[in-house]
């Protein structure tokens, strides 16, 4: 880029084009003035206090809105500046309340800073006294408040929910002084379309936007979010052993300081008072409080005698990466059985399956941070914005920088305001949705050629199956207009890099393992995968459901997709834990309870999940519960599973423990210790050690994290070069196979991580989903997810300030249906499917195509679950969440 | 209503420049903009719901409740004010028990205030129903009222 060099205040100063005169001086330490200008969002200009003077011009220059030319003289302050810039800053204190001691913005507001560096005429001031009445204040939202009486109409506001939001809920209404900053409507926040992610509230520069109850924080403690696999970086901020505040961390890359409404002000349940702060025991139906000595006695007692295969384990994708390994390793060495597995195989098993088949590798091939730069993003069955709100913002960003976006989705979701197409296929169809396409990419001679010669091989079969997807037959059966399909194909053929996102709405479908193969064909036939800005990218539900696969939580393979019946790899772990291990694969998480229903498993430990609420046909989970010998649950929370318990142990929170998750980019981060855990609770790696040690194992004597991590390290392959030190500042995304590896941003670059190092299409024939509605269970059933609740609310439920904004389930209907069953808004309805019944309130919405209904699992009122399928898929074993056919009748309260 | 909203969106393509036109056109047919119809606005021309109505509330020809049946509207302007246009409006508001701005709950009767119908000489003016009554007084008013309430 072309070199300038311009002078401020007579200093000399280089730059390169296109900086305006503001950007130049801040980053040359010389001070202008402002109120309105922030770095993340696109100047304004109308503030009018960085206003300077340029030689050879007339008049005042807005220096936020002035490019820096070659030769320029610039001059930030005069005699004439310094008077306008009084009068100016006068006028904008007439209207704004002073108090500012009690304001809690004092001492961080710029309002402030500029008055002390213009300074203001205090005669003048209380002449231009605003007499008008105060305005009431926008208490409506639970995490913060808006006075207006303090609003410097800045618009930062309005800009941060327009560019970095995207939501677009504050704008300025009304005209000259009464001009305000209020939502459509002048409606209470609340009422408005406001997604509460408070970064507005970051970004005000005086205290007109501002977190209920502040409280400056006496430490701040870098770590990372607890809630979805996005991973973004935080500070919490400690005072008196509680969480006080959270902010996001700017210099993140995974998230640029941004958070979404829970990661900001959803961490109130870590000191709630119902967390598990002792050992419990069930005797007559009801729990008792014991000691750690007791409790650990009984089971390691009660395991010891169930050894083998007729123990099974669940680790916890809410754990830490330390946590999980030291859980299978127990279940591995110790109990000598591969019955080990987590909520993996609810959500993202198809993709673990599907695509180690066809990349060999199951994981998001590219890094978060570069979506910003692909030239389309292809979402199918991704409810991003709400389940990845901060990958949705990456999203956003895309397509502000001109990014075309498809949208693939049974329901029109909120991304689809930012869609240049928009697909809504009936749910259940992404196969032959995805084929169609491919038809037309090969029909139409748009698939890259080079790329599958050079690194793909099977396409040829493809080819000759593509040959039943006639495209007419793709419309009627997907419910999608050809012409769009055709439009949507060459789209993501031509207009590359394309990268595309997938989630639940591929995985959760008893042929999720043929979907995701769908969609990785489609990426291999176009060239769209080993590239920057260019693959195929599964976004990961949990926080650390990523590291728990990593970590071997999981029934086939050892940590780092160590195949368990690979003869060198069980010598390799048999001789570092010295132990004989199982030589057969563990049942799956959805085996375990025909297995426990069959009397096969007797015992099981449960860490860190809740399948009462998330298996699909709860009911069924239920009664195997009931039928357990002896049932040990870890948990924050006395859950709803954990009423089924024999034992319950109070686990730690991710605030009050060390150790790393991994994000959906591969990306092992530093979680660290905030506050003490609340009475006796352990963090998990502990307990599981004091099992193992009163079991009598060898190999469980770990004195901290640290020891867990050297042997990650050295048993690990992918992870074998991430150490605590290297990733004190940065995560490092895997594989990273030795200490001076820098990590890999994305896979698959010059070759496949399969064994033939090619990349593999497979020809696929469309199966429909077990059940389809018929005249008895009429409307499809589909699940998805609120922005505001996190999988069974077992956290998110017991933070006040969500519940307030939504505090229970809806089922949603499209507005026909609603009319043909006679139902009206809010009306309460009762749904049943063959294995369930449950009641709820309608939410009439046009979101939900005709037919199709959905519901969320978040509310434990209302088990969606046991209306749910568990018909899964042969491959992977996930059961059907996605699609099931119910019968919805009006009914009274 | 959506069915006739789609005939006011018909000679509109749908972009955002179009968005005060179509803002005026709605107006036109319902007499006044409800959330409803702003909402629709914003649907149809991709513009955000909160910059619908901030645009909307930055123009004073919009309006946000509905018009009574008999909309009276008192002349503010100077000429008016000099001759007791302040007193006429108080007076309305009395007898019909609703401020300036608001409508009756059976909608039968709105006010509304402008500043100056380039009507002075005969001040003060009101408009009632675009018909213009000259030299107002508060015994006029009554008769006006009573004359459209049929008594």
């Amino acid at each position: 880029m072309k070199k300038i060099s311009c002078y401020i205040d007579d200093i000399r100063i280089e730059t390169p084009e296109g900086v305006t005169i503001l950007e130049l001086a801040r980053a040359n330490g010389i001070y202008i003035p402002t109120l309105c200008y922030h770095p993340d969002i696109s100047p304004s200009g109308n503030c009018r206090l960085c206003i300077v003077e340029i030689e050879g011009r007339r008049g005042q220059h807005i220096s936020c809105m002035t490019r820096v030319e070659d030769g320029m003289r610039i001059r930030t302050d005069s005699q004439e500046i310094a008077e306008i810039r009084r009068v100016t800053l006068e006028l904008i204190h007439a209207n704004h309340t002073q108090d500012c001691t009690s304001c809690s913005s004092n001492n961080n507001c710029q309002l402030q800073e500029v008055t002390a560096y213009i300074g203001v005429n205090e005669e003048r001031l209380n002449k231009l006294r605003r007499t008008r009445p105060l305005l009431k204040i926008d208490d409506s939202n639970p995490f913060f408040n808006l006075d207006h009486n303090k609003c410097i109409t800045c618009g930062i506001c309005i800009r941060t929910c327009d560019e970095v939001a995207g939501v677009n809920a504050l704008d300025y209404s009304f005209r000259g002084f009464a001009t305000v900053v209020s939502t459509f409507g002048d409606k209470p926040i609340k009422e408005s379309v406001c997604e509460s992610c408070g970064e507005c509230v970051v970004r005000c520069p005086v205290g007109a936007l501002y977190v209920k109850e502040t409280v400056i924080p006496a430490r701040e403690v870098k770590t990372v979010c607890a809630y979805c696999g996005v991973g973004c970086n935080i500070y919490l901020g400690v005072r008196d052993n509680k969480i006080v505040s959270v902010r996001g961390d700017r210099e993140s890359i995974v998230n640029k300081g941004r958070l979404c409404v829970k990661g900001r002000f959803g961490y109130s349940f870590v000191d709630h008072p119902e967390r598990l702060t002792s050992p419990l025991i069930k005797s007559n139906s009801s729990f008792k409080e014991i000691s750690w000595d007791e409790a650990l006695d009984i089971i390691a007692d009660k395991f010891s005698k169930n050894q083998g295969r007729k123990f099974a384990a669940l680790s916890s994708a809410k754990a830490t990466n330390e946590d999980n390994y030291i859980i299978q390793k127990f279940t591995r060495a110790v109990m000598g059985t591969n019955n080990i597995d987590h909520c993996a195989r609810l959500c993202h098993a198809p993709t673990v399956s599907g695509l180690v088949q066809s990349f060999g590798s199951g994981a998001m091939t590219n890094s978060i941070d570069e979506f910003t730069s692909a030239k389309t993003i292809f979402s199918i069955g991704s409810n991003t914005t709400v389940a990845h709100p901060i990958i949705g913002l990456h999203v956003k960003e895309a397509k502000r920088k001109g990014a075309k976006i498809i949208v693939a989705n049974p329901k029109e979701i909120d991304l689809c305001r930012f869609a240049d197409i928009f697909i809504q296929h009936y749910p259940g169809t992404d196969v032959v949705l995805l084929m169609g396409m491919m038809k037309v990419i090969a029909d139409e001679g748009l698939e890259d050629k080079k790329f599958l010669e050079d690194r793909c091989e099977g396409f040829d079969e493809l080819l000759n199956c593509l040959g039943d997807y006639d495209l007419e037959n793709v419309s009627r059966i997907t419910g999608v207009d050809t012409e769009k399909i055709r439009q949507a194909a060459r789209l993501y053929a031509t207009n590359t890099p394309s990268s595309l996102i997938y989630a639940m709405g591929i995985t959760q479908h008893s042929h999720g393992t043929d979907n995701v193969l769908a969609v990785s064909n489609i990426a291999l036939l176009t060239g769209n995968v080993g590239k920057e800005s260019s693959g195929v990218n599964p976004l990961r539900g949990q926080n650390n459901v990523q590291g728990a696969c990593d970590m071997g939580g999981l029934p086939n393979v050892f940590p780092g997709y160590q195949s368990v019946t690979d003869p060198d790899k069980i010598e390799k772990f048999e001789k570092a834990w010295s132990a004989r291990l199982d030589r057969q694969e563990g049942l799956t998480h959805t085996e375990y309870f025909t297995e426990i229903g069959k009397g096969n498993i007797k015992t099981l430990y449960q860490v860190g999940e809740n399948p009462v609420l998330s298996e699909a046909d709860a009911n069924h989970v239920k009664k195997a519960l009931e039928k357990l010998d002896f049932f040990v649950v870890q948990d924050i929370f006395l859950t709803e599973t954990a009423q089924y318990a024999d034992i319950v142990l109070p686990a730690c929170s991710f605030a009050e423990k060390d150790g790393t998750f991994t994000n959906t980019e591969r990306r092992v981060q530093r979680v660290r210790k905030a506050v003490n855990p609340p009475g006796e609770a352990m963090e998990d790696w502990r307990i599981t050690c004091e099992i193992a040690r009163r079991m009598g194992a060898e190999g469980f004597d770990f004195e901290s994290v640290d020891d867990i991590v050297r042997e990650i390290n050295s048993l690990t392959p992918s992870y074998a070069g991430i150490t605590y030190d290297r990733i004190e500042k940065e995560g490092l995304q895997w594989p990273c196979p030795d200490r001076k590896h820098p990590g890999t941003k994305y896979l698959h670059r010059e070759k496949f991580a399969g064994s033939t190092g090619k990349g593999r299409l497979f020809p696929l024939l469309y199966k429909a989903s077990v059940e389809l509605p018929d005249t008895e269970f009429p409307l499809l059933l589909t699940t998805d997810r609120s922005l505001y609740h996190y999988h069974t609310s077992t956290m998110t439920g017991r933070v006040r300030g969500l519940k307030d904004i939504e505090g229970t389930e809806y089922l949603r209907i499209n507005p026909e249906d609603a009319r043909k069953m006679g139902v009206n808004e809010g009306e309460m309805v009762s749904v049943k499917s063959r294995r369930g019944k449950l009641k709820v309130k309608v939410n009439i919405n046009r979101s939900c195509p005709e037919g199709v209904a959905s519901l969320t699992f978040h509310f434990p009122e209302t088990p969606t679950n046991e209306l749910t399928i568990c018909a899964v898929d042969p491959v992977s074993k996930i059961p059907e969440t996605k699609v099931c056919a119910v019968n919805v009748e009006k009914t009274e309260l | 209503m959506n069915n006739q909203l789609d005939e006011i969106f018909a000679p509109f393509t749908g972009k955002s420049e179009e968005l005060i036109p179509v803002l005026q056109a709605v107006q036109g047919e319902y007499g006044y903009l409800s959330d409803e119809t702003m909402g629709e606005i914003a649907r149809f021309t991709g513009v955000p719901g909160s910059r619908v109505y901030g645009v909307a509330t930055f123009y004073s020809q919009f309006r946000f409740t509905p018009v009574g049946e008999t909309h009276i509207c008192v002349c503010r302007g100077t000429a008016c004010h000099v001759r007791g246009s302040g007193k006429i409006l108080e007076n309305i508001e009395g007898l019909l028990g609703i401020k300036n701005g608001e409508v009756t709950d059976d909608l039968k009767y709105s006010i509304d205030t402008l500043a100056c119908i380039g009507a002075c000489g005969i001040a003060p003016c009101v408009v009632v129903n675009d018909k213009v009554n000259a030299k107002m007084t508060p015994n006029k008013v009554r008769e006006i009222l009573n004359r459209d309430k049929g008594l």
